[in-house]
């Protein structure tokens, strides 16, 4: 199958030339779940936001492909590119007590992009944000949509912004880090929902994550990523049996596990951080960084 | 807290403000030296002249004695009667109030739409040459007070380039026979935009020179907000939803954004309408201010008591309406 978000050797430097992403390849296919795991400063993040079109204003692009439903992103025009995004692709953001306007209606935060940028009619948007509300199990749509978000919990937020995600049909849903702002009990059913959602609506889905477990429960495949650049792709079963990069195998090996409860806790071995650093530094050479 | 314990307890506060702010004006005006009276007579009166005066107009009572007979008139709605002009204060107050208030709301308004765009336009175009330029206007325009300002507009366009009036309240050559002295609202109802244009184009420079240091406050202080508003969460959501960067900024920043500045706001429009005062008169516009001037080179003790604590009454109103403003903006305030 056609991959759905392709992404193409992508170099992202802060704007003096230092490297945050170093040519970086990755495939989500429609269906699909992609998991994008790695330590804090990995990267992880840049390239979702690279893909939105939301990296912070240091950073630049410098090079590479990003191709989301056979067109390359980055060759079209800014105000386009916004356009293709908001009707292709969604963003699933990682703290639901943020990411909702503050000053508005719970309504309109779905309903009203539906009707300024893909131009449906005001009543089939709101019709569609209430069947969407039920979907993600919201007690009584017709309220909480005239709520505002400081009157709803942490959970009831998130599952509106997935709903709300998933609201115009997107083909592809990035979800950064969507359950690390929640409590543990709530963390587990947002997941589930998620995967709900994904599975039901055919969406490929990229989920940035440092969770393994959490990776487990939800993706097909994977990249583990260190220092902004891919160390390993892989499809999930192979990963968690037979790790090839000697990161990844050290990064399995630090989850904790409930086998062993007691036992301390594994960090990845300075030897095995020098070795990715190498290697990095070697792709920085050839690439001429 | 029930909605009508609110308003009573507002009421109280704004009684006991006043009350304050009568009491010193009261006594500072009486200590500082100068005789009302003998300022009233002409030269070469005698001393029995002038107790005869005094006692007429009840200064020759102890401070304390003046405030009761004073605070007794102002309950019963009579401020006293000006000694320099013979006419009752509150008639004279009133009849200037409406050209000072348009003059500050013009300012207000001039200062809102100014600094508004300022801000806007800096947070469009942040961390670029545009916004450092606007910073250096910024600060440029707050470190001069409002009344050289004044000087500079007059000399601007009052001297070198004559294109508005620098100096009265309307031309004397219009006919107007209106019932208000809101000149401004009144021309617009009975649709005589002759008038009208002629009042905004007296009030513009004055208006102007009021409204520049408040519209550098405004720039700087909403541009701030705007641009840690653009950092978060909701404002990056909308933008891969599609939104266009204006859209962004004006919809979803501005909306969050703008609520201290709206406190400000607030607190410098009082500062604006004690401006008026300096400003008022070097543009020689017929308004409370002007009025207040007079009356303190005349010693003209009632007429300055009743301006200001009508300058007292106008603050506590105008806080009231930011907080009310503050309330309808912020939709977590609703409930509390």
């Amino acid at each position: 199958m056609k991959p759905y978000l392709s992404i193409r050797n992508l170099c992202v430097t802060l704007k003096h030339g230092a490297p945050i992403l170093r040519s970086v390849s990755l495939d989500v296919s429609a269906g699909q779940v992609h998991g994008l795991v790695g330590e804090s400063g990995a990267g992880k993040s840049m390239i979702g936001k690279a893909v939105l079109g939301t990296l912070p204003r240091a950073l630049h692009i410098r090079s590479g492909e990003i191709w989301l439903d056979g067109v390359d992103l980055l060759t079209l025009p800014l105000q386009e590119r916004r356009k293709r995004i908001g009707a292709t692709a969604a963003l699933i953001p990682q703290d639901p007590l943020t990411a909702l306007n503050p000053s508005r209606r719970i309504g309109p935060q779905i309903t009203k992009r539906l009707v300024d940028i893909l131009g449906w009619h005001k009543n089939a948007a709101e019709d569609r944000a209430l069947d969407l509300l039920a979907e993600v199990h919201i007690p009584d749509p017709a309220r909480v949509m005239r709520s505002y978000p400081h009157e709803l919990s942490g959970g009831m937020r998130q599952r509106i912004l997935i709903a709300s995600a998933f609201a115009a049909e997107p083909k592809l849903i990035i979800a950064d880090e969507p359950t690390t702002a929640l409590d543990v009990t709530v963390q587990k059913q947002i997941l589930r929902l998620i995967a709900d959602m994904q599975a039901r609506h055919g969406t490929a889905l990229l989920f940035v994550t440092h969770d393994l477990g959490v990776v487990s429960k939800v993706c097909d495949t994977l990249s583990v990523l260190y220092a902004g650049k891919v160390v390993e792709d892989a499809r999930m079963q192979r990963f968690f049996m037979r790790p090839v990069h000697p990161y990844s195998a050290a990064l399995l090996a630090a989850t904790p596990t409930y086998t062993n409860p007691t036992g301390s806790l594994k960090p990845v071995p300075a030897t095995v951080i020098e070795d990715v650093e190498t290697e990095v530094q070697q792709h920085d050479m050839r690439a001429g960084l | 807290m029930t909605l009508l314990r609110l308003i009573l307890l507002r009421i109280l506060t704004t009684a006991i403000t006043l009350f304050g702010v009568a009491v010193i004006v009261f006594v500072v005006i009486r200590v500082v030296p100068g005789n009302p009276i003998a300022m009233m007579l002409p030269p070469g009166a005698t001393d029995a002249d002038i107790a005869r005066l005094q006692a007429q107009y009840g200064f020759d009572k102890s401070i304390f004695e003046q405030f009761i007979i004073w605070l007794g008139g102002v309950m019963q709605g009579d401020f006293g009667t000006s000694i320099s002009l013979r006419q009752p204060v509150s008639m004279l107050v009133l009849g200037r109030l409406p050209a000072t208030l348009e003059l500050s709301i013009f300012a207000l308004v001039i200062a809102v739409i100014i600094g508004g765009m300022m801000a806007l336009t800096g947070t469009r175009y942040r961390d670029t040459k545009t916004e450092g330029a606007i910073d250096v206007t910024a600060g440029m325009a707050l470190s001069v007070p409002d009344f050289l300002w004044g000087l500079v507009l007059i000399l601007l366009f009052g001297v070198l380039w004559p294109v508005f009036h620098i100096s009265g309240r309307i031309s004397p050559s219009l006919n107007i026979d209106f019932t208000t002295n809101f000149y401004v609202f009144e021309s617009l109802l009975r649709l005589r935009f002759d008038v009208w244009l002629d009042l905004l184009s007296h009030m513009f420079m004055p208006a102007l020179a009021l409204a520049i240091p408040l519209a550098a406050i405004i720039a700087q202080l909403l541009k701030q907000s705007l641009k840690e508003t653009m950092h978060l969460d909701y404002v990056t959501l909308a933008r891969t939803k599609g939104y266009g960067e204006h859209h962004v900024i004006t919809r979803e920043a501005l909306p969050n954004a703008i609520l201290p500045t709206l406190t400000l706001v607030g607190v410098q429009f009082t500062f604006l309408i004690g401006g008026t005062v300096i400003i008022e008169r070097l543009f020689s516009y017929e308004g409370l201010g002007n009025m207040a001037i007079d009356a303190v080179i005349n010693r003209d003790l009632p007429l300055i008591q009743g301006i200001v604590i009508l300058f007292a009454l106008l603050f506590t109103l105008v806080n009231l309406a930011v907080d009310m403003l503050y309330v309808v903006l912020n939709p977590r305030l609703r409930h509390a």
